[in-house]
């Protein structure tokens, strides 16, 4: 289908303002007799609160103190099992929980302030690793520490290993990462005599504010407001952490009864909000003898922090994601994420997947090279074909064609050519060159049922100077929801791309379109906004105003003249879901996303046997995303979370202290630099998906998944070497290289023998 | 709280193109200065330690952290910020280029990321990849992957990409 | 931000000679502070214990660079930028021009100046290793005069250093006398660019007749100062190519180094690597 404005290279809706220092940030912002609010947070990891003292030197009448006693409404934050406390009331369960609130007229008194809060504890026994948590030698969280548990199957594992002529174990293992938006956490509330409450922030998910702010305060919901600020950067880090944030500074306004503004630093950022959940994957794989994979034992553990808030859908996600894009005749995933005393983990773009996927991604390099076979004919038997059905029993209907992007992957990186040569060349010089293959999928919108309880409703409008309106709750961090709605709008009515406009996110006048999260945003939202537009010029034609067959003016002339006899013209559609979505909850089986993304990556790396660190020469990203809605965002999108992948398996490691985060600075916590990062090739494929606009599936986690294991490949072909941790730093490889080579997996006659003897 | 050590002085300086005065303490950063006194709120804080750029602006045609900068040095300096590079009716080339490369998504690095660009090009008007890679390394992106900034400082410098 | 502006004083005399009687008068109250890329990080995160500060930033006597025959003065004012920038610390000094170009950013680097990153002191101070290479000397400038030290003795301690509470740095004394040596650095750092250095290595050798006849080596980041290898260069003097000198140098350069584990990197890691870049140093000198 030939499109005009969507897939055209249309200049970003707010990108003058952002490119000329106009675009608003929360902290550019002020009102009139605002003051700054600033967090007292725990400095132990797990224990009773005993006394907080209020130090010398500090004129202590000058400021507004908020405690757990101040909290009109419920002292949650209320997500899903709400568990959290907003803030800590006599007990803390991490380092750096909330304790109390402190506001001042001058911003600059803050730290001192907050320093001069001394706060005795008596500790408990805290928990800090997986391990640990398993253990239950202390109980944090519930009777058993788990959060939440998940066991998916399809077929008969048990069955299966006895027609196995190999049978391959593996244990991998990825760590925090800090998602490291540029712009840190803020938010500014204001709080009327008239029981009103707005909140002005930097986030993703206003309702999800809105929510948690109904709940700590007891207002009514129509009294209280939501508004989004420029957002510079969010990846899931903005997604559930804001409403914390949020519920502390109306606290503070509520009390004080001025505006108070708190922006968090980095090294607070850092150290406080959540991370990407670590994790630990353990594989058993049975394979045929002609490379065929027959039964997946998979257990996928998460480390979810101190309070449960998403770990169950990280869990979630990455338990549907853990059997990658291949045919498994049999496969069980038991999926566990257990509490730990540290802040919360929380969204990071992937929600799980990257950290399963790196798992599966790395075990079939080590099942093929055990076996005996390259790892891309051993990934091209294995792959999923049309037809076929996913680990939870999805058949996917659409055609796939990552065959076709394997091959083409291979061709573009010179795969085998140069994985002949590097061998050669690597016996004779201290720079080891490899390749690795990462073959991926990912999931777009929420999973199962979650669409349709989210039941998303987006407008459009036509507004008093002659265009259209898009109005929903999807909020704009960098990604394009602005730029793609508008496109998308224009499209469907034949209007120009600057006919159309975004209203800012603010619940009070936009409709609850559900969160900017889940790679829903374009598939989801997307297609309601062209029905709703569709049902805009639906009305026009019943009215009379507009012929079926009139083009741009006449629809822009009828808007107006309908708005001139009826005051306004909004049109408002709500999600309906495709046909043929059955997903159950109980056996966690069924159609577990309306779409998926496919991918694949291929790395090219050198690892420095001098100093051990690890170059990336080149990188070639491969993905089918059902329809390219705009070139230059849709490969913004990929090379970014690219970047991100490449941060997560080489250079973001996260250092933890007693549940704390101690390298909580730009300067020690390392992201890479524009001298870090290759070239990244990135080209697209497109089957569209009858249900997205356009055909569109989301695209913004699936560059997450496939780099890190794609890297970790290539170090194994580049070095002999296996590794199966991110993240692999040269200090890791250096341990590798120099120590004991790792004993292979054990043949088939013994591992079966050692079973018989069982 | 200790006592203060110092008064408000006033300091002197020039931003794009406009004389200002303000009556400051000498250790206030020159950031805080630009986004508070001057409602200048285009270089942001990132960081706060000289390590992400969003903060940079061109004092006396350079390049620095603005958020490393004691406003008492910027005593009669000549200073760029983001706002300045635009002319009456017309965005800069290296913000036309940024705008059809795609060289911002969230926009946060971005103010930071094209001062840096502008020191890159009176330097280097014509530079190779290498150079601009150089000239950007300390201007962190956490959402392009720096490709298509590339893309767009080539494309202002007017070479093909 | 976590101090409070009004708690600090920042005074700029704009003559050396008026900030010199400033420190004798009141030794030990004021701090200089010249591209502040050190010192407002402290501030900025409520670490800076000093309160009174006077600057140093673009005086015109420490900011210049004075070329002759036989030396080379370095105002000690110069940024980064300044030594990346000038041809003859290019041609002369590369090694300090190399480090230059490897400190911080580009923005850090026309900030940042080379006395304040001697008297920072840092063991990590990317051109700390080349100065000690080159045998920079000091000049030590108080109301008492100008005295030189050699660079070689000037750090004590981790992070203390000979300086008097009445002087400051004036400029670095480097002589050009290396030209017909070969020079190697490599700073191996947490990533490419912008990075502190997890190990720095800088060596000047020369070889004649096929053996060395000169190698100093200087290393950062492997003991509480910049260390100048002076047994290792021992091991090395005269020596001739081949496996059996590099082992020798290796297990030298081994004891006379105390690296640890720090938030950046290992101690065994260090120690390693440190013996690779040496290797990699000694190969180059005999090509």
């Amino acid at each position: 289908m030939q499109t005009r404005v969507v897939g055209a290279p249309v200049p970003r809706k707010e990108g003058v303002a952002k490119l000329t220092g106009q675009a608003r940030y929360i902290d550019d912002l002020s009102l009139p007799g605002m003051i700054f609010g600033a967090t007292v947070r725990s400095s132990i990891a797990r224990g009773a609160i005993e006394e907080v003292r209020f130090g010398e030197g500090i004129p202590w009448h000058e400021f507004t103190i908020v405690t757990a006693k101040d909290i009109p409404g419920r002292n949650v934050v209320a997500l899903i099992l709400n568990d959290q406390p907003c803030l800590a009331d006599g007990f803390v369960n991490h380092p750096e929980e909330p304790i109390l609130l402190l506001a001042h007229p001058d911003r600059h008194v803050l730290a001192s302030a907050v320093a001069a809060v001394k706060i005795t504890y008596k500790a408990s026994p805290s928990v800090h690793t997986i391990e640990e948590s398993e253990r239950r030698d202390v109980i944090i969280w519930g009777e058993d520490n788990i959060f939440k548990s998940f066991r998916m199957e399809k077929g008969d594992v048990d069955q299966a290993w006895k027609d196995a002529a190999w049978i391959v174990e593996g244990e991998y293992h990825t760590g925090a990462q800090e998602q490291l938006y540029i712009e840190p956490n803020g938010v500014i509330a204001q709080a009327g005599l008239d029981g009103s409450l707005t909140v002005w922030g930097s986030m993703q998910c206003p309702f999800y504010m809105h929510k948690a702010l109904v709940a700590i305060t007891g207002l009514p919901p129509e009294n209280v407001r939501v508004i989004q600020s420029e957002t510079g950067g969010a990846f899931g880090g903005k997604e559930e952490y804001p409403s914390i944030l949020a519920g502390h500074a109306a606290l503070l306004a509520m009390k004080s009864g001025r505006p108070v503004k708190m922006i968090y630093d980095r090294m607070e950022d850092m150290a406080a909000t959540t991370k990407r959940h670590p994790s630990r994957t353990r594989h058993r794989t049975a394979v045929s003898a002609d490379g065929k994979l027959l039964a997946a034992e998979i257990e996928f553990v998460t480390d979810g922090g101190a309070y449960a808030t998403l770990s169950s859908t990280v869990l979630s996600r990455g338990t549907i994601h853990a059997g990658g894009p291949y045919n498994w005749p049999n496969i069980r995933v038991t999926s566990k994420s257990y509490a730990t005393n540290t802040p919360p983990h929380g969204a990071f773009r992937g929600f799980g997947a990257p950290q399963s996927l790196f798992a599966m991604e790395r075990h079939m390099d080590v099942v093929a090279k055990t076996i005996g076979m390259a790892p891309d004919e051993f990934r091209r038997r294995n792959l999923l074909r049309q037809g076929m059905s996913t680990a939870t029993n999805q058949v996917i209907r659409d055609p796939i064609v990552m065959d076709k992007m394997l091959e083409r992957a291979l061709e573009l990186t010179d795969y085998h050519a140069k994985t002949s040569r590097f061998a050669e060349q690597n016996t004779k010089s201290s720079q080891k060159k490899g390749l690795g293959i990462a073959a991926f999928l990912h999931g777009s919108g929420f999973t199962g049922s979650g669409e349709r309880y989210l039941n998303s409703l987006v407008g459009v409008e036509a507004t008093a100077t002659g265009g259209l309106r898009v109005l929903v709750s999807s909020t704009e961090f960098g990604q394009g929801t602005n730029t793609i709605l508008c496109q998308i709008a224009a499209e469907t009515l034949g209007l120009e791309y600057e006919d159309v406009c975004i209203a800012q996110v603010d619940t009070s006048t936009c409709p609850n379109s559900g969160p900017t999260v889940a790679s829903r945003t374009a598939m989801i939202i997307g297609k309601i906004v062209q029905t709703a537009a569709l049902q805009m010029k639906q009305t026009l034609i019943e009215s009379g105003l507009l012929q079926p067959t009139g083009g741009r003016a006449e629809f822009l002339a009828a808007c107006q003249a309908y708005r001139k006899q009826f005051g306004e013209l909004k049109s408002y559609s709500r999600y309906e879901a495709a046909p043929n979505i059955f997903w159950n909850d109980e056996t966690y089986s069924g159609e577990a996303y309306p779409a998926y993304a496919w991918a694949v990556y291929v790395a090219e790396v050198t690892v420095d046997t001098l100093t051990y660190s690890v170059t990336l020469d080149d990188f070639v990203a491969l993905q089918e995303i059902g329809k390219v809605l705009h070139p230059v965002l849709a490969g913004g999108q990929i090379e970014g979370g690219v970047a991100q992948a490449i941060g997560y398996a080489l250079y973001e490691k996260v250092i933890w202290k007693d549940g704390r985060m101690i390298n909580n600075q730009m300067t020690n916590y390392i992201m890479p630099t524009a001298v870090d990062l290759p070239p990244i090739r990135v080209y697209f494929e497109e089957v569209p998906y009858q249900y997205g606009p356009y055909g569109a599936k989301g695209i913004g986690e699936l560059p997450m998944d496939g780099p890190a294991p794609a890297i970790l490949n290539a170090v194994a072909q580049a070095t002999g070497v296996e590794f199966h941790s991110i993240p692999l730093l040269p200090e890791d490889i250096f341990r590798g290289l120099t120590a004991q080579p790792e004993r292979p997996p054990e043949p088939l006659e013994v591992a079966l023998a050692a079973k018989g003897s069982q | 709280m200790n006592t203060n050590m110092a008064s408000r002085q006033e300091v002197s300086f020039t931003v794009n193109g406009e004389p200002h005065t303000v009556s400051v303490f000498p250790m206030e950063r020159l950031l805080d200065v630009l986004r508070n006194e001057l409602g200048l709120t285009g270089a942001k804080e990132g960081c706060g330690e000289g390590e992400c750029g969003s903060c940079s602006v061109l004092m006396n045609g350079e390049l620095v952290n603005s958020c490393l900068v004691p406003v008492l040095q910027a005593q009669g300096a000549t200073l760029c910020t983001i706002e300045g590079l635009a002319g009456e009716n017309s965005l800069h080339p290296i913000q036309q280029a940024f705008l059809k490369c795609g060289g911002a998504q969230c926009g946060i690095c971005t103010p930071g990321m094209v001062m840096a660009t502008v020191q890159l090009l009176r330097r280097h008007p014509s530079p190779t990849l290498e150079q601009v890679r150089e000239g950007l390394g300390g201007n962190l992106c956490r959402c392009t992957g720096y490709s298509r900034i590339f893309n767009a400082v080539l494309e202002a410098a007017g070479q093909q990409t | 931000m976590r101090a409070h502006p009004a708690e600090y004083d920042l005074i700029a005399p704009g003559k050396l000679t008026a900030v010199l009687k400033l420190l004798s008068d009141e030794p030990g109250v004021w701090m200089p502070i010249a591209g502040g890329t050190e010192l407002m990080v402290q501030y900025s995160a409520g670490r800076l214990g000093a309160r009174k500060l006077v600057s140093l930033w673009g005086l015109p006597e420490l900011r210049h660079i004075e070329t002759a025959a036989d030396e080379v003065l370095i105002g000690a004012a110069c940024t980064y930028t300044d030594l990346k920038d000038h041809p003859v610390i290019a041609r002369e000094f590369p090694l300090l021009a190399q480090a230059a170009a490897w400190t911080g950013s580009i923005a850090n680097q026309n900030r940042g100046t080379l006395g304040g990153n001697i008297v920072n002191a840092s063991p990590a101070a990317d051109s700390l290793p080349a100065l000690l290479v080159y045998e920079a000397e000091l000049l030590l400038a108080s109301t008492r005069g100008t005295r030189r030290v050699a660079y070689a003795g000037f750090h004590t301690g981790y992070k203390q250093t000979l300086l008097a509470a009445d002087e400051i740095i004036s400029a670095i004394a480097l002589r050009p006398q290396f030209a017909s040596y070969h020079s190697y650095s490599r700073k191996v750092g947490t990533r490419n660019a912008q990075a502190i250095a997890k190990l720095c290595l800088a060596a000047l050798g020369r070889v004649e007749n096929n053996k060395i006849e000169d190698v100093r080596l200087a290393i950062g980041s492997m003991a509480v100062t910049p260390l100048r290898l002076r047994r290792t260069e021992e091991v090395l003097l005269g020596g001739t190519a081949g496996q059996a000198l590099i082992a020798d140098a290796r297990k030298a350069l081994e004891a006379e180094v105390a690296p640890i584990d720090d938030i950046r990197s290992s101690a065994a890691y260090r120690l390693h690597v440190a013996g690779n870049l040496l290797q990699e140093f000694v190969e180059g000198l005999f090509a």
